[in-house]
C-alpha cells in the first residue's frame, strides 16, 4: 500500500493562516487563481514588497557607503561643497516629502476603515501633488547647478569659491557627482512612484478598494514611505553636512 | 505489497491513445502567444530553458576559441586585443547570462511549486517579466558584444572599464544591470513562493533541500544584485561623464570598485553553486534510496554558506593594496566556508554509505559534482592561503580552481538536475544508455581540459594571456592537452543537447514517479497539469522517506516497457 495519501482540502497552504480566515473572503474578484484566500494573497504581497525594499537599502548602501568613504577622506572639501547647496530649498523639500508621507498614510487609512472613494482618492491626489512638488523644487535646485557649472561633467564642471590646501576642485568635484548619483537616483523613484500612483488612483476612483481588499495601497504606501525615509538620510547628509565648518551657511544660497 | 512510496494520489482519467492523453501544461493549449504570455510558472522555466541554452551555446563557442589560440605558443590565431574579447565575451555570457540563471530560473521555477504544492510562484507576472528583463539584458548585452566587443574582462575593473578601454562598456554593463532586476524578481519570488505557498503540513523541515538550497540563493539574489546593479551603473555613468567615484583624478579609489564588484560578485558563486548542490542532494537521496544523513545540518549550511559568502570578498584583493590584516580577516572567514561546504560533502558521504546505489544518469552527474566540488573546493584553500596566493594570483591556478567550482559543481548539477526531472518537465524518458554515455565524456573532458591548467598556474602562466613562451615546451604540452579536453567536453555537451531534443519526439513516456523518488512534484503526473495538482496536497510525511524496495523498482525505468499515462505507477508490481 502507499504509505501516505494525498488528501483533498479546499484550505491554502500553511493551514495554520487557512483555519482562520472566513472561507467567503475567496470569492472576492481580486484573489488571483493560485492564493487560496485574499489573507494569503495580501502576506505574500506584504512580504515581497518588504523583501523588494531590502534589496533597495542594498542598492542605495553603495552610494551611501561611497558618500562615508569620501567624505572621510576629504571633510574640508565635503564641507565647503556642501555648504555651496540651497539648504533651505532642501529643508522646504524635506518637508514636503514627510507632508506627502502623512497624505500617503491617511489614503492608507482611509481604504482600511471603508472611506469614500472621494476621500481614498483625495489623499492620493494630495500626495501624488506634494511628490511633484518636490521634484519642481528639485529641478529648479538642478538647474542653479547647471547655471554655477556644478554638474559633474568633464570639461564642464567648474567651481569659482575659493580653495585651500585641503580644498581641490576635484574633491569638490567628488562631492557634487556622490549628490547627483544620490538625489538622482531618489528622484527617480519619485518619478516611478507617481507613475505607480496614478493608476491606483484610477482605481481607487472605479471604488476597487475596500476594508476587504486593499493591498496595492498599503504596498504602495510601504514602497512611498521608504523612497521619503531615504531622503530624510540625504538631506542632513548633504546640505548640513558642511554646517558644523567654518563659515557654515553664510556661504550659502546665492 | 507495494513499497512504493511516491504513489501518485491524483489518478489521471482521459482516454489512451493519444500522444498526451492527460491534458498537461503542455498541450492546454497551443500557439505563440500562449507561450510568450504564459502566466505558468513551469512554461516560463521553459522560456528560460530555451534562451539560457542559446546563452551556453554561445558562450561555449567563445571557449573553443580561446583554447584554440593556446594551442601554440605564439599568439597566431588571434590578435591580442581581439584575444581579450574573445575572453571577456566568454565570462560575461557564461557567468552571467549561463551560469546564474541557469538552475533557479529553469529548475528552480519549475519546481518549487511543485515541490511545495503550490499551483504557482507567488507573483505569476513577475516570473514572466524577469524572463523578457533576462531577454532584454541579454539582447543588450549581446549587440555591445556583437557591434564592437568589450575588452576589460568579465570583472570590468576600473579605471581599465572606466577610462582606457575602447569597448563598448556602457552598451554591455547596461545589459548586465538590466540583467541583474530578472535575478531580484526571480529571487523576490522564490522568497515569498516557500514562505507564503507551502501546502498544508509541508513544515519547514520537511522542505525537500533543493528548496532550502533556492531559498539561500534567493537571500543572495535580493542582497547581493543590487550591489553590483548600482556598481556597474556608477561604472557606466562614470564613462559617460569622464568623471566619477572611481577616478584617481578626483581623489577617487579604484581598489573601491573591486570591493564592491566582489561583494556580489564572490556570492554569486554560491548563486551558481548552491541551487547545484540542492539538486545533489535530492539525488543523491533518490539513488541510494535513502534518508539524506542530517537532515537539518544539509539544510542550514546552504543558509550559512549564504551568510559567510557575504564576507570573503576581499580574498579576491590579497594583491589589491588591501591592507595585511584586512586579508588576514577574509582568509579566515573564507576558511570558514569550508565548513558548511564539508558539512555536505561528508553528509552526502554518509548518506552514500550502506545505501542500495543506482548509477543512472543523473547518479552519475553527483557523483561527479561530489568529487569534482572537492577538488575545486581545497584548490579555493589554497587561494585563501594569503602566502600562497600571491604566487598563484591571476594564473591558470585560479582559472582552473574556479572552473573546477562552475563547471564541475555547478554545470555537474545543472546537467543532472535536467536528466534528473526532464521525464517530469517533458512526460518523456531521456535515452539511458546514451545519456550515461555523454556523462562519461563530459567527466573526461572536463577533467582533461582543467587540471593541466592547475599545473600551468602553478608553473606561472598568467591567466588572460594568449601566447606564451616557446622555451617551455611542457606549457604546450599541457595547454594541448586542455584544448583536447574542451573539444571532447564540447562534443559530450552536444550529445545531451541532441537526445533531449530527439525525446521529446520520441522518447519513452515517463510515468509519474519514474525513479521512483519521494517529493511531491513525483506525485503528480508527467507532464504536470497545469495547475500542478488536482486537488492541493496534504503533507504527512517527513522528506526523503524512503522504505526497501522490491526487486521490481530496482530495475531502472530505462528499462520498462514504454507506457501511457495510465500506467504512471512504475511501481505496481506488473511490470516484470
Amino acid at each position: 500500500m502507499a504509505t501516505h495519501e494525498i488528501a483533498a482540502t479546499h484550505h491554502g497552504p500553511a493551514a495554520a493562516h487557512a483555519a482562520h480566515v472566513p472561507a467567503e473572503h475567496s470569492a472576492h474578484a481580486a484573489l488571483a487563481h493560485h492564493f487560496d484566500n485574499l489573507e494569503q494573497q495580501r502576506e505574500a504581497g506584504s512580504l515581497g514588497m518588504w523583501i523588494f525594499l531590502a534589496q533597495e537599502v542594498m542598492f542605495f548602501g553603495r552610494l551611501f557607503l561611497a558618500y562615508v568613504i569620501y567624505r572621510t577622506r576629504f571633510p574640508e572639501a565635503f564641507a565647503a561643497a556642501s555648504n555651496h547647496l540651497n539648504w533651505k530649498l532642501g529643508a522646504f523639500n524635506t518637508a514636503v516629502l514627510i507632508c506627502s508621507s502623512l497624505t500617503m498614510a491617511l489614503a492608507v487609512w482611509a481604504a482600511q476603515v471603508g472611506r469614500t472613494r472621494r476621500t481614498q482618492v483625495f489623499f492620493m491626489a494630495l500626495t501624488g501633488l506634494l511628490g511633484a512638488t518636490f521634484l519642481g523644487v528639485k529641478a529648479v535646485e538642478y538647474y542653479d547647478k547647471y547655471r554655477d557649472h556644478l554638474i559633474p561633467v568633464r570639461g564642464w564642471f567648474h567651481w569659482e569659491q575659493p580653495l585651500s590646501a585641503n580644498v581641490s576642485e576635484q574633491n569638490i568635484q567628488m562631492f557634487y557627482w556622490i549628490y547627483f548619483a544620490m538625489t538622482g537616483l531618489h528622484a527617480l523613484h519619485m518619478i516611478i512612484g507617481i507613475a505607480i500612483l496614478l493608476p491606483i488612483m484610477y482605481r481607487a476612483w472605479k471604488g476597487a478598494y475596500s476594508p476587504e481588499y486593499h493591498a496595492p495601497v498599503e504596498l504602495f504606501g510601504l514602497y512611498w514611505h521608504f523612497v521619503d525615509i531615504v531622503w530624510i538620510f540625504l538631506f542632513p547628509l548633504l546640505y548640513l553636512l558642511g554646517a558644523h565648518y567654518a563659515g557654515g551657511h553664510a556661504a550659502a544660497g546665492h | 505489497m507495494s513499497t512504493a512510496v511516491g504513489a501518485p494520489a491524483t489518478p489521471i482519467d482521459a482516454p489512451r491513445g493519444v500522444r498526451f492523453p492527460h491534458v498537461n501544461y503542455l498541450n492546454a493549449n497551443y500557439g505563440i502567444k500562449s507561450w510568450l504570455l504564459t502566466l505558468d510558472h513551469k512554461r516560463i522555466a521553459l522560456l528560460y530553458l530555451a534562451s539560457v541554452t542559446f546563452f551556453f551555446f554561445l558562450g561555449g563557442v567563445y571557449a573553443i576559441a580561446i583554447r584554440l589560440e593556446l594551442m601554440t605558443p605564439a599568439g597566431d590565431l588571434v590578435e591580442s586585443q581581439t584575444y581579450n574579447k574573445l575572453f571577456t565575451h566568454h565570462g560575461v555570457l557564461m557567468v552571467f547570462f549561463f551560469l546564474i540563471p541557469s538552475i533557479p530560473a529553469i529548475l528552480g521555477n519549475f519546481l518549487i511549486p511543485l515541490m511545495i504544492g503550490a499551483k504557482d510562484l507567488a507573483f505569476p507576472r513577475l516570473n514572466l517579466l524577469s524572463w523578457y528583463i533576462y531577454m532584454a539584458g541579454g539582447i543588450i548585452t549581446l549587440w555591445a558584444l556583437l557591434s564592437g566587443g568589450v575588452d576589460t574582462g568579465w570583472t570590468f575593473y576600473t579605471p581599465f572599464s572606466t577610462t582606457f578601454s575602447n569597448g563598448y562598456v556602457v552598451a554591455a554593463g547596461l545589459g548586465i544591470f538590466v540583467n541583474g532586476f530578472s535575478s531580484i524578481l526571480t529571487g523576490l519570488n522564490f522568497i515569498v513562493t516557500i514562505h507564503t505557498m507551502r501546502a498544508p503540513g509541508m513544515t519547514w523541515f520537511r522542505l525537500p533541500l533543493f528548496i532550502w538550497a533556492h531559498y539561500a540563493t534567493s537571500i543572495i539574489f535580493i542582497l547581493g544584485t543590487p550591489v553590483i546593479a548600482i556598481t556597474i551603473l556608477l561604472v557606466a555613468l562614470e564613462r559617460l561623464a569622464r568623471i566619477g567615484i572611481f577616478d584617481p583624478a578626483l581623489g577617487g579609489d579604484p581598489v573601491l570598485f573591486q570591493h564592491l564588484f566582489w561583494f556580489y560578485s564572490h556570492p554569486a558563486v554560491y548563486i551558481m553553486l548552491l541551487p547545484s548542490m540542492g539538486i545533489v542532494s535530492e539525488v543523491i537521496a533518490t539513488f541510494s534510496r535513502k534518508n539524506i544523513f542530517g537532515y537539518t545540518f544539509v539544510a542550514f549550511s546552504s543558509i550559512a554558506i549564504a551568510v559567510f559568502g557575504f564576507l570573503v570578498w576581499g580574498h579576491h584583493m590579497f594583491t589589491s593594496s588591501q591592507s595585511i590584516y584586512a586579508g588576514m580577516v577574509f582568509s579566515f572567514i573564507s576558511y570558514a566556508v569550508a565548513i558548511p561546504s564539508a558539512v555536505k560533502v561528508f553528509n552526502w558521504t554518509a548518506t552514500l554509505y550502506k545505501g542500495s546505489i543506482s548509477y543512472d544518469t543523473p547518479m552519475l552527474y553527483a557523483l561527479a559534482f561530489i568529487g569534482l566540488f572537492l577538488i575545486g573546493g581545497m584548490t579555493g584553500l589554497f587561494l585563501a592561503a594569503l602566502g600562497l596566493d600571491v604566487h598563484v594570483h591571476d594564473t591558470y591556478f585560479v582559472v582552473a580552481h574556479f572552473h573546477y567550482i562552475m563547471v564541475g559543481g555547478a554545470l555537474m548539477g545543472y546537467l543532472g538536475g535536467m536528466h534528473y526531472w526532464w521525464p517530469k518537465i517533458t512526460g518523456r524518458m531521456y535515452p539511458e544508455g546514451w545519456a550515461r554515455f555523454a556523462a562519461l565524456v563530459i567527466f573526461v573532458g572536463f577533467n582533461l581540459t582543467f587540471f593541466p591548467q592547475f599545473l600551468l598556474g602553478y608553473m606561472g602562466m598568467p591567466r588572460r594571456y594568449h601566447a606564451y613562451p616557446v622555451d617551455a615546451p611542457v606549457w604546450q604540452v599541457l595547454h594541448v592537452m586542455s584544448t583536447s579536453g574542451a573539444s571532447i567536453m564540447g562534443v559530450g555537451m552536444l550529445i545531451p543537447m541532441v537526445y533531449f531534443i530527439w525525446s521529446m519526439r520520441y522518447g519513452k513516456f515517463a510515468t509519474a514517479n519514474p525513479w521512483p523518488a519521494t517529493g511531491l512534484e513525483w506525485r503528480t503526473a508527467s507532464p504536470p497539469p497545469t495547475e500542478n495538482f488536482g486537488t492541493t496536497p496534504v503533507v504527512t510525511w517527513e522528506a526523503y522517506e524512503f522504505r526497501p524496495m522490491e526487486e521490481t523498482e530496482v530495475i531502472g525505468p530505462g528499462d520498462t516497457p514504454a507506457q501511457p499515462i495510465d500506467g504512471m505507477q512504475p511501481t505496481d508490481g506488473k511490470n516484470p
